[in-house]
């Protein structure tokens, strides 16, 4: 397999994208090494919600459910022990977005196309309103800070978080991410969620259990969406309820529509091509989104298949 | 638990008034999906839309009743343009392509909102300023006029659709698209004009929502939401079903809202929908299909 030339030219683009981003913290001022390392974090959700969208069909309209989960959990757990735990926020923000990806994918997969989107996006809006209205947890409408934890080995002792080196974390996680959602649309299992993304009954009718495959879609899914939650809520130093609001699950629809879907590696595309939109243009007008409309409604009808369609399947081979 | 009845008998009211603006707004949205697999996501802003073009019309000319119908027409030119614009050239492909564009469209009309005219909400003066004794309070005739001229709309629709040519197209064209074609008859401008009345239908609720909470750029998103519950909990594509979702959902809402807060009593509804997938995913107001 690996001898092939296309092969060989994937894994050479590969490492010189990895290359640049890794360089990129050392070279780029503060405010860029900052912004490349939010791209990468938004390209993560947008990584896990292609999952559903480009592989198996499913447009989910709700992935700021689990994203909002990944960042509540981190919350939860660097402001229950004293110093913050790195690997204690990833854990309780995987549980979190985890409970709610099964809670979800048990009552969505049941459903098909247009209703499947509208279920989930009314399940995100539940976790919303929840998040929104118990202000004794959730601190409301403003939403919790805490203190970034250090970056730490158990027994070895954290240091603070640079800049660079989280950037070199989310870096890491990203990528791993990456090869093992990549690994997981080129196994069996992935070609099942392709094969349901062409032709569900058939796939039914060979003797598939569509059902079990979408839920675990679903579930695998939003355990990324909300890894990227984890990372984010890190970054920042703060959760608030506007994250679990479905504009972002829009916004993330959009990235992948954007950069491509059924690439992986198109939906981060989107993220950078859509915040980049966004710094640009909100420089000279307040009202950016406007313009970013645009030109979201006009790619859905002439370029249905994104800025890295064209590559679609050299990226999946 | 205790709630006095009166208190009961108030919401009932209150539900029903909302229920028919909400039925005005999810008729419109149920035509447009019925008739060519549109999901419309921009169907609140057509009313947010309605809402803020009423006002500008009342504060030139004073007049509440010019303003409603300044607004449908205004909003039906700009939905017909827009269906040319964006939807023609998605027709025939999957619906979720609707959703995809409506909703860049949806964030467009309402960043607009928020340039032009502000984020602070806008209340219309009501034109019927009278008042009657219900219980504890003083219940507006106005509410109660909307109920009665919202009614009125969506039982001009239904008479449109089921009397004269143009109701034939219509419903000729729901049912079989290229039949209908083969017949003669126009059907792009068929969807274009069903379109231009479901966002005239929403302008109008937006302009009689006005008086009741206000016009705001962010009430779109609301208004589509509950939309939808309505429009999937009536089944999709049914007139008379998604006007009974309407005043069912609204009903649920306005009891729930005397136990818990109104922001939390929205969770009933979406349970309503999820349990109405699960258990009757063709919609509870209609006939068990065979």
């Amino acid at each position: 397999m690996s001898g092939r030339p296309s092969q060989r030219g994937y894994w050479i683009g590969f490492g010189v994208v990895l290359g640049l981003l890794i360089v990129a913290p050392l070279v780029l001022p503060p405010f860029w090494q900052r912004f490349v390392t939010e791209i990468l974090i938004w390209g993560l959700l947008a990584m896990s919600s292609d999952i559903l969208i480009g592989y198996t069909g499913m447009v989910s309209f709700g992935h700021s459910a689990f994203f909002g989960l990944g960042m509540y959990g981190a919350a939860a757990a660097l402001l229950s022990v004293a110093p913050p735990n790195l690997w204690l926020a990833l854990l309780y923000g995987l549980v979190g977005a985890g409970l709610v990806a099964v809670f979800v994918a048990f009552f969505s997969t049941r459903l098909r196309e247009i209703y499947f989107s509208i279920t989930t996006l009314v399940f995100s809006q539940i976790f919303y309103v929840i998040i929104f209205t118990w202000t004794a947890v959730t601190g409301g409408e403003n939403g919790l800070t805490f203190r970034q934890p250090g970056l730490g080995l158990p027994g070895l002792g954290a240091r603070a978080f640079t800049p660079t080196t989280l950037h070199w974390f989310v870096l890491a996680v990203v990528t791993l991410s990456y090869l093992v959602l990549r690994r997981i649309t080129q196994s069996p299992f992935g070609m099942v969620l392709q094969s349901i993304r062409e032709n569900e009954p058939r796939t039914r009718a060979i003797g598939y259990a569509v059902e079990r495959y979408k839920i675990v879609a679903v579930m695998l899914s939003g355990l990324f969406a909300g890894l990227a939650g984890v990372l984010y809520a890190i970054q920042n130093k703060f959760a608030a309820p506007d994250f679990v609001f479905f504009l972002v699950s829009g916004e993330v629809v959009i990235f992948n529509v954007m950069g491509g879907v059924g690439t992986l590696v198109g939906p981060i595309a989107g993220a950078a091509f859509f915040l980049l939109l966004r710094e640009g243009l909100s420089r000279y007008f307040e009202y950016y989104l406007i313009p970013v409309g645009i030109i979201f409604t006009l790619m859905v009808i002439f370029l249905p298949q994104g800025f890295l369609g064209f590559l679609r399947r050299r990226l999946n081979q | 638990m205790g709630v006095p009845v009166d208190q009961i008998l108030v919401q009932t009211v209150n539900g029903l008034v909302n229920g028919m603006i909400l039925a005005l707004v999810a008729s419109g949205l149920t035509l447009i999906f019925g008739i060519m697999d549109v999901v419309n996501f921009a169907h609140g802003d057509l009313v947010m839309l309605g809402g803020f073009v009423g006002a500008v019309t009342i504060a030139a000319t004073g007049n509440f009743w010019v303003a409603l119908l300044v607004a449908a027409l205004v909003v039906a030119v700009f939905g017909a343009a827009l269906q040319i614009s964006t939807l023609r050239p998605l027709l025939g492909r999957d619906p979720l392509t609707t959703i995809l564009a409506t909703f860049g469209v949806s964030l467009v009309l309402q960043k607009y909102a928020l340039w032009q005219w502000g984020p602070s909400a806008r209340n219309l003066p009501e034109p019927i300023t009278g008042r009657f004794d219900l219980f504890y309070l003083q219940y507006p005739w106005y509410r109660v006029a909307t109920a009665l001229l919202a009614g009125a709309m969506i039982g001009g629709l239904w008479l449109f659709l089921k009397r004269g040519k143009y109701g034939i197209w219509i419903r000729a064209t729901t049912q079989d698209r290229v039949m209908a074609s083969a017949m003669g008859i126009p059907v792009p401008w068929v969807h274009t004009g069903v379109f231009a009345i479901g966002a005239a239908m929403a302008a109008a609720s937006g302009v009689l929502f006005g008086p009741l909470g206000g016009v705001t750029q962010t009430m779109g998103a609301d208004f589509t939401l509950r939309a939808f519950i309505v429009v999937v909990v009536g089944g999709m594509g049914n007139l008379g079903g998604s006007i009974l979702a309407a005043i069912f959902i609204s009903l649920l809402e306005a009891y729930a809202s005397l136990v818990v807060s109104p922001a939390q009593a929205v969770i009933v509804s979406f349970v309503a929908l999820i349990l109405t997938l699960l258990f009757r995913p063709t919609g509870l107001f209609v006939p068990t299909p065979k």
